[in-house]
């Protein structure tokens, strides 16, 4: 079954008619050659797809697009001007926060949309104070960006590239 | 026997040892590189494999008709219908060609369909019928069908001996079985083809490959074709850490569907669950090692005996034990390889085969002898230091240089003071403890890497070279070698590498990229000033080809040393790492920024080795069942605190133009047996298996 569907992908609006089985990251990839978000396990569990979705982050393999008519999308390519980087992503060239770049738009995207949930106050799992003000200690930074996985191991260059765009 | 070290022709050093930012960063953080399966295309067709649900067997029938059946599928390949191919030489490689079944999720179909939704649902709707032997699929030390295979991986000897380990005279003995899993590499790309076969005889490939060169040579066998008529693009590389070194069954399986559909690109990109039967594994190990050795902790015998698997459809033979040769010296010194031969997937290359497991167990036995020799783990390595090569009775090139790692860890980790008693310091809740361990890796130097410069109108050099980038900084570091065989600044090299269209180069694995292409690079940018000098006219070219060995008769090895603080939570057996820091001798570092970001990387990867990875194959039907990054953990963000790499500032004067020995190995040698003796001191439990997971601490008396 198809049904037709618009999205607005880092400030183009495509309209497209996708198979209801066709996943937000397979409609990206695959249908608007939009391949910034990475498909490295198709099951939500490493972060490799991670995009902003309607200004939060999502893992876009673990939703259908036919879910998604008129959302707004907004990739790692999008979070650039051009060859303006966004913050996120010139801390992670100043600290070598990546090797294969595989995780990596996932990653920016994943610390783009952290750093708004800390900022608006959104506990984590290892918040000693539930209420209030999130201050965002390199511990609150690992388990915030642990759903991205990263088998090359740039994870301390990751924690220290948002930890210099968080301060 | 000859001793000379012949020293090079040194390059000058400007751009080398330089911490530039990676030259494909921009790309790589807005999502713009492509990698294999984003090539853009037209018209493309998706595959989806039907794999064998037996391990042993003959596939007896194929009904197709309801996939066939499926508006949008284009056809269904089995080994009724399959094209033909011409070499079985590798029978990883031998897909759809005949009806035996070798392992358990072993290709025996593909569906091509015009999306990617209707190419699975049809797979689901192939029936194969099988003809079910009986298999086997577990490894037992004990099995009386042990064998020794002829010669193990990177060509090492399968067993050595000197002496009589047994008649040693010895006032300590340890002698421990220890064991590792079944491991696999999992880089985060999965491993994904675009293949178009544009008319009979002429095949391009976008691939993730560590090896562009390798997977073309392996393919045009395979298939028959001129070699020269095989193209394989690999520009970016989503990591691959051994698993991408080689053609692989997808590989054929892609080639065949795209024999199929001629003129159309076939998109194949293997899913997560799927790496874990196609695409290689490090073999379980179980290690027998024995250390005899004075009061005073001079070793007096050294014995490390290896069973490990393979499979029935290919041989691999991981050298698990050649560090054992190495490492320290001994009068009596035995080393040996078996394999079972099992009804499994074909085992294959993980960062350090041989060196990881290896390590883990030589470098763990050690710390048991420290212990029971009551001395400093430092001291005891540092008095069993060999003088030259035990293997070949050579110098090492560019120095052996552990002890020196050892002492520098030392003061940087504040080593000392520290008391050896086991399971003391305790931290509420928490057991702390410190360990240390030995690393080494070999300087590998592969033959057939060719290197063009070119100069073009623009000012630049052209520098081509069919090398890859899988993460390891190439892009960036092999500009930096240009650079300085040119004398020209970094930004007047355009470096092209990733296409078997370039000159031939060798694969990316066992830590040879930078050593093998650079010496290549290097050659043909002296070739181009000697024929040009320094005022090249446009369009002028010189190609040269790396030198098999430069620097004479030496061994060549890095060395390093790993130090690991660990707190064990003594009510659920819960291990941190809160700190971990490796100091290593690798010869020149090219790039400090990236290399520290690979000798990290590999640290961390030794520390998801010593406390989250197994992957368990159920021998009952033999397929691992934690196919997925839910059930196989390897190292989140959470479980990495504070990881630092360090390193002596050297040249070795004899490896290459470049003073280097390659470290994308190394990282990961000794650091789960540093974890593991830090857990030791932490708890006074020695844990022999990896991966160290709670259930191994509560059930040897934590509680």
């Amino acid at each position: 079954m198809d049904e037709s569907i618009t999205l607005h992908v880092d400030g183009r609006k495509r309209s497209l008619t996708v198979d209801t089985r066709t996943t937000l990251l397979d409609a990206l990839r695959e249908r608007l050659g939009v391949t910034a978000p990475k498909k490295g396990c198709d099951h939500g569990q490493c972060g490799s797809c991670t995009v902003l979705l309607d200004g939060r982050r999502a893992t876009t393999c673990l939703t259908l697009a036919v879910a998604h008519d008129g959302a707004e999308v907004v990739t790692a390519d999008g979070l650039a001007e051009g060859d303006s980087l966004h913050p996120v992503q010139r801390a992670f060239l100043d600290h070598d926060g990546l090797q294969c770049g595989y995780c990596t738009p996932g990653q920016v995207c994943s610390a783009v949309g952290m750093l708004a949930e800390a900022a608006a106050g959104w506990p984590s799992h290892v918040t000693r104070d539930g209420a209030g003000r999130v201050e965002l200690t390199d511990e609150e930074i690992r388990e915030r960006m642990s759903g991205n996985l990263c088998r090359c191991g740039a994870y301390p260059n990751i924690v220290a590239a948002i930890r210099e765009v968080a301060r | 026997m000859t001793t000379e070290l012949v020293t090079v022709d040194l390059l000058h050093f400007h751009a080398i040892g330089v911490p530039l930012e990676r030259a494909d960063g921009t790309i790589k953080v807005t999502g713009r590189a492509p990698y294999a399966f984003e090539h853009p295309v037209t018209e493309p067709v998706y595959l989806h494999p039907v794999q064998a649900t037996v391990a042993r067997g003959r596939v007896t029938g194929a009904d197709t008709a309801a996939a066939r059946a499926l508006p949008g599928v284009i056809a269904v390949l089995t080994h009724e219908n399959a094209p033909r191919m011409v070499s079985g030489d590798d029978p990883e490689l031998w897909v759809l060609q005949s009806t035996e079944i070798a392992f358990r999720g072993q290709f025996v179909g593909a569906v091509l369909a015009e999306t990617l939704e209707v190419a699975r649902h049809a797979a689901d709707l192939v029936r194969m019928e099988y003809e079910n032997l009986p298999h086997d699929a577990e490894l037992d030390p004990r099995r009386d069908d042990l064998y020794a295979p002829d010669v193990l991986n990177a060509g090492y000897p399968t067993d050595t001996a000197e002496g009589d380990v047994d008649a040693a005279p010895a006032a300590v003995t340890i002698d421990r079985t220890y064991r590792t899993p079944m491991e696999h590499n999992n880089p985060m790309e999965p491993h994904a083809v675009i293949a178009l076969w544009a008319e009979p005889g002429e095949l391009l490939l976008y691939d993730s490959s560590q090896g562009v060169h390798r997977v073309r040579g392996a393919l045009a066998t395979a298939f028959g074709l001129d070699p020269g008529r095989v193209r394989v693009v690999s520009p970016y590389v989503g990591g691959g850490f051994g698993s991408k070194g080689s053609a692989h069954a997808h590989h054929a399986l892609a080639v065949l569907a795209a024999q199929a559909v001629p003129g159309r690109p076939v998109k194949f990109a293997l899913t997560r669950q799927q790496m874990f039967s196609q695409v290689g594994y490090r073999t379980p190990t179980v290690q027998h090692v024995r250390l005899s050795a004075t009061a005073d902790g001079r070793l007096t015998a050294i014995s490390h005996e290896v069973v490990e698997q393979t499979a029935r459809l290919k041989e691999f033979a991981e050298q698990t034990a050649v560090c054992s040769r190495m490492m320290y010296t001994a009068p009596n010194r035995r080393t040996s390889h078996r394999l079972a031969r099992l009804d499994v997937p074909v085992p294959a290359w993980m960062r350090a085969p041989g060196e990881a497991p290896g390590m883990f167990a030589a470098e763990v036995a050690m710390d048991e002898l420290a212990v029971a020799c009551g001395l400093d783990p430092i001291e005891l390595r540092a008095r069993n230091e060999p003088g030259t090569d035990p293997v070949t009775g050579r110098p090492w090139s560019g120095g052996r240089h552990l002890v020196e790692c050892l002492r520098e860890g030392a003061r940087r980790f504040g080593w000392d003071p520290r008391d050896p008693t086991p399971g003391v310091r305790r931290d509420g809740e928490w057991l702390v403890g410190t360990g240390v361990a030995a690393s080494t890796y070999p300087r590998h130097l592969l033959p057939g890497n060719r290197a063009t410069v070119r100069y073009t109108p623009d000012g630049r050099y052209s520098v081509l070279i069919g090398a890859v980038d899988i993460g390891t900084g190439t892009w960036t570091t092999l500009a930096q070698i240009a650079a300085d065989a040119l004398e020209v600044p970094v930004g007047a090299v355009a470096l092209e590498i990733g296409d078997s269209d370039l000159p031939q180069a060798s694969v990316a694995g066992g830590s040879s990229g930078m050593s093998s292409w650079g010496s290549a690079v290097v050659a043909a940018a002296r070739a181009f000033r000697a024929r040009y000098g320094e005022g090249p006219p446009v369009g002028a070219e010189a190609s040269a080809e790396a030198p098999a060995e430069p620097g004479g008769d030496f061994a060549a090895d890095s060395f390093g040393a790993q130090f690991a603080e660990v707190r064990v939570n003594a009510d659920t057996g819960e291990v941190r790492v809160p700190r971990m820091l490796g100091v290593f001798s690798a010869g020149k570092i090219i790039n400090p920024r990236t290399a520290r970001s690979q000798f990290i990387g590999g640290m961390i990867m030794g520390l998801s080795a010593a406390l989250h990875e197994e992957s368990v194959l159920d021998p009952r039907f033999g397929h691992v069942v934690n196919h997925d990054f839910a059930d196989y953990h390897i190292a989140a963000c959470a479980d990495v605190v504070d990881i630092d790499a360090a390193w002596l500032e050297e040249v070795d004067p004899h490896a290459n133009p470049m003073g280097s020995r390659g470290i994308g190995e190394i990282g990961i040698v000794g650091a789960p047996a540093a974890i593991a003796n830090a857990v030791h001191h932490a708890t006074g439990i020695r844990v022999r298996d990896l991966p160290i997971t709670p259930d191994r601490l509560l059930t040897h008396g934590l509680l």
